[in-house]
């Protein structure tokens, strides 16, 4: 292989980029990525970041003086792959240029959801990018009023750093239960209790009909018709996967990248990591999404191998997905897939004590596991989980 | 100083343990019957590396999963950039004891000139 394209330089990208030299290879890598920035950090956007406890330096993902030998385009979006025979694709450029490679890698991410309406108000946000969190950070120094629309985890942490800034915060979530998804009814209730804890007003099971003001928001209308006074609000009702540009590529595009289970897509010489791919799980039997860091981090290696050995090999199965989220002071950490559970039980702690162990078990086999501030015995189950799912894969 | 930290036989292949040093040292014991002292404050955050998950000589932080050598105290890729301290095991009589490596310099990092 000669050339290696990546295409999406944050966190899954650059991954892929030192995973590919430490695999050994040593041709021409070019990565491409459509923010001007260097491959920067997202967690801390919605946590120390945006708090203001640390600076713009500390978020930076490349080690001091690390060089991978790339050639780096920043700015530059890509707009299409012209698919050629399996040693020779093209990806377009926004700017008119085209890189041919022989391997691409994409790794686009995911670009947050927004409101109807929402762009033609100041004072409205979503979370996803550097310049997302510079501009929030700006408007909650202002204080007063803001609403969070969405009760998931990154609505939940900002309302936890804007809470602890000293602004009025309500959560707004339309399903009954928020982490109802990630984490099951009971367990996304357990965890929700944070926000009252910490005064933060929740509401739950309505949706938003309209954000009003002219020029800035002024509130946030309820399906129910209740108005919410705001000075801020914040979208985070979820990200939908940077595919659009992949387009009539001939690749298999459904909610993701289409994989198996090693992140090969359809096409050969190209694979696909990070929140933008949706590799075959065969824990589940199913294609699935993975938004978390730790899969953007560790799955290039496996993408990689995949894409190196040219499709032959067989790379070791990745560990099941984990995640974390801090919110109000305390860390929650969940593995596994919560989905597949038809009981939960609380191992170890108490819901009351905001300290405690879930585990997830479907027909009495452990499928995922929760921690609420309980890390040392949340890392035993996890283990415990990745080894009993090799067992079961190989 | 020589600490004392456990009975050999108390501290398990594959386990760690965390000594309440200032700053804390984790004391690990690998699959392959060598142990190993670090610092146990992750260089990224605030988690206790004796949390992680030992894997062969190196370490997963429990949290964000940077990696440490326990060996060298190296980390081999993001969040954390920074390597922890290393300090000297002796197993002696059946008991583990570490000799901390003095603290660096840290005056100069301070805002506020103490030391
Ligand atoms: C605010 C926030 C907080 C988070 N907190 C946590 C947490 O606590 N725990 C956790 O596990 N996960 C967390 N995550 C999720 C985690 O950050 C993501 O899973 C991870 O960033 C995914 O990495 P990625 O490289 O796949 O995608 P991204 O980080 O989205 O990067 C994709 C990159 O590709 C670029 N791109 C897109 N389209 C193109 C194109 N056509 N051409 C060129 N470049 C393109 C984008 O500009 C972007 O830079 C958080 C995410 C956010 C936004
Ligand atoms: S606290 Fe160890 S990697 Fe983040």
């Amino acid at each position: 292989m000669k050339t290696v394209a990546v295409v999406g330089a944050s966190l899954a990208g650059l991954s892929a980029a030192r995973s590919l030299r430490e695999q050994g290879y040593d041709g021409r890598l070019v990565l491409i990525g459509g923010e001007p920035h260097r491959p920067y950090d997202r967690p801390p956007l919605s946590k120390e970041f945006l708090a203001g406890e640390i600076d713009e330096d500390a978020l930076a993902l490349e080690a001091e003086g690390e060089d991978l030998a790339a050639v780096w385009e920043l700015g530059v979006r890509a707009i299409g792959i012209d698919t050629g025979s399996w040693a020779e694709h093209h990806v377009r450029l926004a700017d008119g240029r085209s890189v041919r490679a022989h391997g691409i890698v994409i790794a686009t991410g995911a670009a947050a959801r927004t409101l109807p309406g929402s762009e033609r108000l100041d004072g409205v946000h979503v979370l996803r990018t550097l310049d997302d969190a510079r501009a929030l950070r700006a408007d909650l120094a202002r204080g007063g009023r803001l609403v969070v629309v969405g009760g998931g985890f990154i609505g939940a942490e900002v309302a936890s750093t804007a809470r602890r800034l000293g602004l009025e915060v309500t959560v707004v979530e339309a399903a009954p239960t928020p982490l109802a998804g990630p984490l099951g009814r009971e367990m996304g209730s357990l965890v929700s209790r944070l926000h009252a804890d910490h005064g933060v007003r929740l509401l739950c099971g309505t949706g938003v009909r309209a954000l009003a003001g002219t020029g800035r928001v002024e509130a946030v209308v309820l399906d129910d018709g209740r108005r919410l006074d705001a000075d801020t609000v914040v979208v985070g009702v979820g990200a939908r996967p940077c595919t659009d540009w992949l387009a009539g590529s001939g690749l298999d595009l459904d909610d993701g990248v289409r994989c198996d289970a090693a992140g090969r897509t359809s096409i050969p010489g190209i694979v696909a990591v990070g929140d933008c791919a949706a590799w075959y799980e065969p824990a589940v039997g199913a294609h699935r999404r993975v938004e978390h860091w730790t899969g953007a981090r560790e799955r290039p290696a496996t993408a990689v191998a995949a894409l190196l050995s040219g499709g032959q090999g067989v790379p070791e199965a990745p560990r099941p997905p984990y995640f974390w989220s801090d919110q109000y002071g305390s860390r929650i950490q969940f593995a596994g897939y919560a989905a597949q559970a038809d009981s939960v039980t609380l191992e170890e702690g108490a819901a009351a004590d905001r300290s405690f162990l879930a585990v997830y078990r479907s027909a009495g086999r452990p499928v995922a596991v929760l921690g609420l501030n309980q890390t040392r015995l949340f890392t035993r189950w996890r283990r415990r989980l990745a080894t009993a799912e090799a067992r079961t894969a190989g | 100083m020589k600490i004392p930290v456990c009975r050999l036989a108390d501290l398990p292949r594959g386990e760690a343990c965390r000594l309440d040093s200032d700053p804390p040292i984790a004391v690990f014991h690998t699959e392959a019957g060598e142990v190993y002292a670090i610092d146990d404050t992750c260089t990224h955050q605030d988690a206790s590396l004796s949390d992680g998950w030992l894997e062969g000589c190196e370490v997963e932080c429990p949290l964000h999963a940077s990696k440490f050598d326990l060996r060298s105290g190296s980390v081999d890729s993001p969040p954390a950039k920074r390597p922890v301290r290393t300090h000297q095991v002796l197993v002696e009589d059946g008991t583990v004891y570490v000799l901390p490596t003095p603290a660096p310099r840290a005056a100069v990092h301070r805002v506020d000139g103490r030391t």
